[in-house]
């Protein structure tokens, strides 16, 4: 399955509430295209460190579902985070690795996630769910209840080497991305007992 | 009289700080005690410093104002965070960086950075102040109003015996 699909289709498949931490690289470029949000921070930058900040961000909205897309370059780039993500056990911490066991951005050259199951590395650090899917069809299965899982969970997602034509960058500055997430990640979700027709924000 | 380290602490929250992680050092082994030991700080013990500067990035877009503490060490593995997240997205924190190797008499793997550190912190266009207790209330201040205004990270640098109680 090419990545570009995996990315849209998991992004479609989130509820808006969510807050997605994407790596750097193509997987953030992909899910820009597709479809970008405010609620959407794109790491353009500081490769390996999607996780970190999904973790701290998860730490203090815990109300909130999480949901970081990665890359499996990014994942061994900063290995030990899965430990940490583990250790703090957060319930609200979905972590989708979209998998070609290559570094796409810089022309495909080969990582170690074919010989290194990062799915296995993430059970074995103590999350709490971990699925892999292999195809569309498998992705198709897993994708509307993995959002449900016990987390913290890992998704790895097998996806094909080679980028589509037609991918733009992220062309917005850095400190707007982190201003509009900023706005959207502290307002307060109306819930069904705001009905006296407030909206909390801060 | 409350311990020095409890009373960082203390002067840290009272300027908003409300979020900690790091790496330990033995220089400000009396801060890591406290957050060790009292839940109340959610105190993350990071894997690395530059894990700890993401963390501190994504409690910071969850509304949180973070502390990154950290041996000097640690800046060599934090450069990257810092320039191409936290500078670049107008991220603040204010990180707490000892200072091993300090005047040259310290183990071997301190004195090279020790020496440079200032100069480094200078290059990477990081505000820093000396942590002096019989300044550090206006100094931490003065880096939290810069830090603030800049959103961009500053460091307080801490010696020998300031924070070891």
């Amino acid at each position: 399955m090419k990545r570009a699909f995996a990315v849209a289709r998991v992004a479609d498949a989130l509820d808006p509430g969510c807050l997605i931490v994407v790596c750097n690289g193509m997987i953030g470029r992909e899910l820009y295209t597709h479809a970008d949000a405010p609620s959407r921070f794109y790491m353009i930058g500081s490769m390996g460190l999607a996780s970190s900040i999904g973790l701290g961000l998860a730490l203090v909205q815990p109300s909130r579902t999480v949901v970081v897309f990665d890359g499996d370059g990014n994942v061994l780039m900063n290995l030990g985070t899965l430990a940490s993500v583990a250790a703090a056990a957060p319930s609200n911490f979905y972590h989708v690795v979209f998998d070609n066991a290559a570094h796409g951005s810089t022309g495909d050259q080969r990582t170690i996630s074919d010989r290194v199951p990062l799915d296995a590395v993430a059970r074995a650090a103590g999350y709490r769910s971990v699925a892999r899917a292999r195809d569309e069809r498998a992705l198709a299965d897993a994708l509307p209840s993995f959002f449900q899982t016990q987390a913290p969970a890992m998704l790895v997602v097998d996806v094909e080497r080679g980028n589509q034509p037609g991918i733009g960058r992220v062309d917005l500055p850095p400190p707007e991305l982190t201003a509009r997430f900023l706005q959207r990640a502290t307002l307060k979700i109306r819930t069904a007992s705001d009905h006296n027709g407030h909206i909390h924000g801060n | 009289m409350s311990s020095p380290s409890r009373q960082f602490l203390d002067l840290l929250e009272r300027h908003g700080y409300d979020f900690f992680t790091g790496v330990p050092c033995s220089l400000f082994e009396g801060v890591t005690r406290i957050l060790d030991a009292e839940p109340r700080y959610g105190y993350v013990s990071a894997v690395r410093e530059d894990s700890a500067l993401g963390l501190a990035a994504g409690a910071y877009l969850g509304g949180r104002q973070p502390v990154v503490l950290m041996q000097n060490s640690g800046l060599g593995v934090s450069v990257n965070a810092l320039v191409s997240l936290h500078q670049i997205y107008d991220i603040p924190a204010l990180l707490v960086v000892t200072w091993r190797g300090q005047g040259g008499k310290d183990a071997p793997e301190h004195l090279i950075m020790g020496d440079v550190m200032e100069p480094f912190l200078r290059l990477l266009h990081v505000p820093y102040a000396i942590f002096d207790p019989s300044t550090l209330a206006q100094d931490v201040e003065a880096l939290t109003r810069t830090m603030r205004e800049t959103h961009k990270p500053v460091a307080l640098v801490v010696g020998k015996g300031r924070l070891q109680s």
